[in-house]
């Protein structure tokens, strides 16, 4: 592909998206590009509460692509609406502070927040159709998109339009800047999506379940191209997923988030090879490996519980085979697992800590030790 | 090996395309156009391909839930295709489906029970009595308590309400289980759980199954042979770990190099596919993978090839191995 030319040829353009963000993303390294801290959003419905996101705390560095994986209902979607201030009532923020770029923007208002949104920090959907606009064709939504927040003409926004579509890998652009979403199939409206998110240059991409709705083979074309901009972009991605397997492809750090609540945090290596929250090490020994064909799969007892519904202790013990008294009784604080990486469980409290085999039989072992 | 319980010779499934101000037919989505394979007494075989290849259709079309276009069904000696509307409605006791979403396949107003004990109304099976009994016996089959006989299905977990599903298609004692994408609409933690108990099913009662999924990484876990479709055709059938040790088929191949696997040391070989699956309206000429095909001849584009045995249990329909 003749991507890194492309780059370079639109520099020409004097958009001065990648320039600087280079620039930006050597020195910022270290420092967290977004951070979210004790982060609880709520939504008030007429049966009552339900705590969606329940104290997640995360940060992302520039340049990074962050993993959040979970089951259905865990809170991945909150998270990240709540991150992009997109939550309406019935639901609302009610505690933990949204810092971006050195700017706490938990509060900011909604005239700051449309300059954010579509510029410094964007988002894709699971269902493209639902955030395209179908009267509009392709070309008149990505123009639009660069124009609200740059200055440029028409004609070179076209240009600039066509120039993205290229890059993301669509066919003739100068035909599809013409042609309608509908026209077009799920593979090509999410990569135009793409092209959309992308256009202003963000500093953070949120994409949510960006290829579940996708076959696999076109998943993988989606997520080459997502790795591909991160990497000569420097745009930090936040990749939302319940495929393990996408996860281990794409990404640098995970967090793993239960009921509301992020329950292990580490690096990409740490948390597949050293799982150390017996939910994770569930999840991963319930998933058929390709390369390797068990007998059987393990498989974690009972159900995904609804947000709120488990009020004591650690939101995981209904399902726990290791779990304790003191699992019912409280949340377990962080426990610290070396070099980024962590966990939410008492069982690394203890002397020799955890360290039972994913997917054996070992009901409490650890803790008779 | 045993004798198939099933086999499919030919099967075709055409959707008339309508158009003009007569709504005259102008052309035919060929949805499944001329498959071919058995399935053998005890065995899974599993069919995978990506969305709209005609899985479904196959399913549907093989127990003439749909009618067939074209093609012949010999399901334990009788040939389906040739049946009346009474031998059918017989036949289709033995012969029960699971479907993907186990909320749109459930009666909302029905209580779990009156669910799993419906098709055993329908074919005249056992008094009230019995069938309240064995509805019980069922619900604690698939793990779920007998006392949620009298609830309602809104009452359960995506996992709980595909038990229920499981349960029902149970009740008549089937021979031939077809399961439709039984585990996608399903949580992570969820689905291995029903994999679990579809295995074990078959080994406490000898069940055949039909497993369709677009899970390539599901299918191999479960089914013992599987079948690669692409635009309505087989592109290739084998034994499980055969057909993922080795594939042949040139879209078998990027499928498989396309699925993500769960090591992030892992780092997949393979070429990325390109392009999209084309119209199944308007079928590309020849072999129908030829336009995203990296190895495609003149021939391919002229000539479809047909599905052949090309190692022993091993059939692919590629001109490369002609
Ligand atoms: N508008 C709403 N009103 C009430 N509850 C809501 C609303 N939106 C979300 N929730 C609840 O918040 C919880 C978290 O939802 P969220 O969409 O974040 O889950 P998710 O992790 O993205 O799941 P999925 O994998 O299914 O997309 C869910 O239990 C959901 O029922
Ligand atoms: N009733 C119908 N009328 C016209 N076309 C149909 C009809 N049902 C299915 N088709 C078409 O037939 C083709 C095969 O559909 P089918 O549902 O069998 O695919 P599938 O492999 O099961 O896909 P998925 O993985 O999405 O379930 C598709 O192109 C579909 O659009
Ligand atoms: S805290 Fe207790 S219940 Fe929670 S995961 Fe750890 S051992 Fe299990
Ligand atoms: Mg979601
Ligand atoms: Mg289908």
């Amino acid at each position: 592909m003749r991507f890194g030319k492309n780059i370079f040829y639109y520099r020409s353009y004097n958009v001065a998206i990648y320039v600087g963000l280079a620039a930006k993303g050597g020195g910022l390294l270290s420092e967290p590009i977004l951070a979210v801290k004790g982060l609880k959003t709520t939504f008030y419905t007429d049966d009552g509460q339900v705590p969606a996101v329940d104290g997640v705390d995360f940060s992302v560095r520039a340049g990074e692509i962050l993993g959040i994986v979970g089951e259905s209902g865990c809170g991945k979607s909150v998270t990240s609406l709540s991150i992009m201030r997109l939550v309406s009532a019935p639901g609302k923020i009610v505690d933990g502070r949204i810092v971006f770029n050195g700017e706490d923007i938990t509060h900011a208002s909604e005239k700051r927040m449309r300059q954010i949104r579509g510029d410094e920090m964007a988002m894709i959907f699971q269902e493209p159709m639902t955030s395209l606009n179908p009267v509009l064709t392709i070309g008149q939504q990505l123009v639009e998109a660069i124009r609200i927040h740059r200055k440029t003409s028409k004609r070179e926004a076209e240009a600039q339009a066509a120039e993205w579509l290229k890059l993301v890998g669509l066919p003739r652009p100068k035909d599809l800047l013409k042609s309608y979403p509908h026209q077009l199939s799920g593979g090509m409206r999410q990569r135009v999506m793409i092209a959309m998110a992308m256009v202003c240059g963000p500093k953070v991409l949120i994409a949510d379940e960006p290829t579940t709705a996708l076959d696999v083979t076109i998943q993988k074309q989606i997520l080459n191209l997502m790795k591909k901009l991160n990497r000569e972009t420097g745009t930090a991605i936040i990749l939302i997923t319940h495929d393990l397997g996408v996860v281990a492809e794409m990404c640098d750090r995970v967090i793993v988030m239960y009921a509301g609540k992020v329950v292990e945090e580490g690096p990409v290596k740490a948390i597949f090879k050293n799982p150390a929250h017996p939910y994770t090490k569930g999840l991963l020994a319930s998933v058929p490996d390709l390369r390797n064909r068990k007998k059987r799969l393990y498989s974690i007892p009972g159900n995904v519980p609804k947000p709120g519904e488990i009020t004591n202790g650690c939101p995981f013990h209904p399902r726990c085979e290791w779990a304790m008294d003191r699992c019912r009784g409280s949340l377990p604080e962080w426990a610290a697992l070396g070099a980024g990486h962590r966990a939410r469980c008492f069982l690394h409290d203890m002397k020799d800590g955890i360290a039972p085999g994913k997917g054996e039989s070992h009901g409490g072992t650890a803790v008779n030790r | 090996m045993a004798e198939p319980l099933l086999t499919v010779e030919g099967l075709k499934k055409y959707y008339p395309i309508e158009g003009g101000v007569w709504r005259k037919t102008i052309g035919y989505v060929k949805a499944v156009d001329g498959v071919s394979f058995e399935v053998f007494k005890g065995e899974t075989f599993g069919l995978v391909g990506e969305s709209g290849c005609g899985k479904s259709t196959t399913g549907r079309a093989l127990m003439r839930l749909i009618e067939p276009t074209e093609g012949r069904v010999v399901f334990a000696g009788q040939d389906i295709t040739a049946l009346d509307k009474r031998m059918l409605r017989k036949l289709r006791k033995d012969i029960q489906m699971i479907f993907q979403d186990p909320f749109a396949s459930l009666n909302p107003r029905q209580t779990v029970g009156q669910i799993i004990e419906e098709p055993m109304i329908v074919h005249k099976i056992g008094t009230k009595a019995e069938r309240k009994k064995r509805v019980r016996e069922l619900l604690e089959v698939v793990g779920l308590s007998s006392a949620y006989a009298d609830r309602y299905p809104h009452q359960f977990s995506g996992g709980q309400r595909q038990r229920i599903g499981i349960a029902r298609a149970l009740a008549v004692d089937p021979k031939l289980i077809i399961a439709d994408e039984p585990i996608s609409a399903l949580d992570v933690s969820i689905q291995s759980q029903v994999l679990n108990l579809l295995q074990d099913l078959q080994e406490a009662f000898g069940l055949t199954f039909l497993f369709i999924a677009h899970d390539l990484s599901a299918v191999h876990h479960f089914a013992d042979r599987v079948g690669v479709m692409y635009l309505g055709r087989l592109v290739e059938v084998a034994e499980s770990d055969r057909l993922y040790a080795s594939p042949k088929h040139p879209y078998t191949k990027a499928l498989l190099a396309s699925v993500p696997v769960p090591d992030p040391d892992y780092k997949s070989e393979g070429e990325v596919l390109q392009g999209d699956v084309p119209n199944p309206a308007d079928p590309p000429s020849g072999c129908a993978f030829h336009p995203r095909c990296p190895f495609a001849t003149d021939h391919c584009r002229r000539v479809r090839p047909e599905l052949k045995t090309v190692e022993e249990e091993h059939r692919v329909a590629c001109h490369l191995y002609a």
